[in-house]
């Protein structure tokens, strides 16, 4: 299997650690970070990002901005996101989505669920909530 | 002529006796043929059929034999299917539980290094914020820390209590200062009540900060995340854990702010005196 690159977008540097700690179960693979939106532009720009995770609060570009330049841009459109987020309400789930996150997971993360829903949206297999 | 004629007759007639007693002779034997070939006929059928029954009955003997040997080995796999399903089935709750309490290390482990992971008194209190928002997964809460010439509580961090950042519960008042009093955690009865309005001297939970025995502060929380139905296994180990290492990294934080304060005061009056005119 190709060595897969995470970018997790966290302004949270524990929140940066624990998503670490969850993602190096996928043996191999490579983990970038940002704090914030315009970081994680940056970080897109100058790397081969496979999937990213990213908050929605966060300062100086929040992840909903983030994911719609991103969906904006031909070149990474199809690019995987999961929205990792405080934010519980279905509105704000909806929204996330409706800009094109492909998987929503609410704060306090379950490692189980979300190593589930990496591995499915790696697999094209739809994503349970 | 005439005498000659019954010589010819009488000759016959003897000649017709003799063929007569000889076909008598062949019918008998023919007869005794008969009964003698009928008897070995029914014997042999006799005894075909003994020998049959015979063999026919060893061979279902057999088969029943079989038969019941084979439900026994049926009957042992299943009841080995049986115990390898139910060992399948533990391991893979061993397997979940494994994990579960993997990802909850994981989540002690990385609240435990940050929480030490610099002596900068905002930093820590930022850090304990933190791990309360994103690893218990609480909207309101506040950290006070005990002011032991006041001798009361007062709010150094808070989510979500803005217009309560400047109140004071005095030691052993309420449910608050009773935990600062005497050292032990509050918990409510969260299933029942976690839908009630935020009360700020009724939290949902409280936990005494402490050195040893020494309790610098609690941390009071009001509120949950709406997708967080109530207090897990790992929020009671995440409360033991921020107890003892938060009130250690707070209280060191503390004093090392303080004594660089100090040293930067010291450091000024020493520039002071050596720049000095003599």
């Amino acid at each position: 299997m190709e060595q897969l690159t995470f970018l997790i977008v966290e302004d949270s540097p524990t929140m940066r650690q624990l998503l670490s700690f969850s993602l190096k179960r996928f043996k191999g693979c490579k983990i970038i970070e940002a704090i914030d939106g315009v970081d994680a532009l940056k970080k897109i720009a100058s790397a081969r990002v496979d999937m990213i995770l990213a908050d929605i609060n966060m300062p100086v570009m929040d992840g909903l901005k983030l994911i719609t330049i991103i969906r904006q841009n031909p070149k990474m459109k199809d690019l995987p996101i999961i929205i990792i987020t405080t934010e519980g309400a279905e509105e704000d789930r909806q929204r996330g989505l409706k800009l094109g996150a492909n998987a929503y997971i609410t704060k306090p993360v379950q490692a189980n669920h979300l190593l589930k829903t990496i591995t499915d949206l790696l697999n094209n297999r739809p994503i349970k909530e | 002529m005439e005498k000659e004629k019954k010589e010819d007759i009488f000759k016959k007639s003897e000649e017709f006796l003799q063929l007569f007693q000889k076909t008598k002779e062949f019918m008998e034997e023919l007869l005794n043929e008969n009964a003698r070939l009928r008897y070995k006929i029914a014997t042999i059928e006799t005894k075909g059929t003994s020998s049959d029954t015979e063999y026919y009955q060893k061979q279902l003997q057999e088969l029943q034999h079989n038969v019941k040997k084979l439900i026994n080995e049926k009957k042992e796999l299943e009841e080995q299917y049986k115990e390898v399903e139910k060992e399948n089935k533990d391991f893979a709750t061993r397997y979940v539980e494994i994990e579960e309490q993997n990802n909850n290390l994981a989540n002690l482990y990385v609240a435990s290094y940050q929480l030490h992971s610099t002596l900068d008194f905002s930093e820590v209190l930022r850090i304990v914020m933190e791990i309360i928002i994103n690893l218990v997964g609480a909207e309101v809460f506040s950290v006070m820390l005990f002011d032991e010439k006041a001798n009361n509580l007062k709010i150094v961090a808070n989510e979500g209590l803005e217009d309560h950042s400047n109140d004071i519960i005095e030691l052993g008042e309420g449910i608050i200062g009773s935990v600062a009093k005497t050292g032990e955690p509050y918990y409510i009865n969260q299933s029942l009540e976690l839908s009630i309005d935020i009360d700020f001297l009724h939290p949902l939970a409280c936990i005494p900060l402490k050195i040893k025995e020494h309790v610098i502060g609690v941390i009071c929380i009001y509120k949950l995340f709406v997708q967080k139905e109530g207090f897990s296994a790992v929020d009671y180990e995440l409360f033991n854990l921020l107890a003892g290492h938060a009130a250690t990294a707070i209280f060191s934080a503390k004093l090392y702010t303080q004594s660089e304060r100090k040293l930067s005061t010291i450091q000024g009056f020493l520039d002071l005196l050596t720049s000095a005119p003599t």
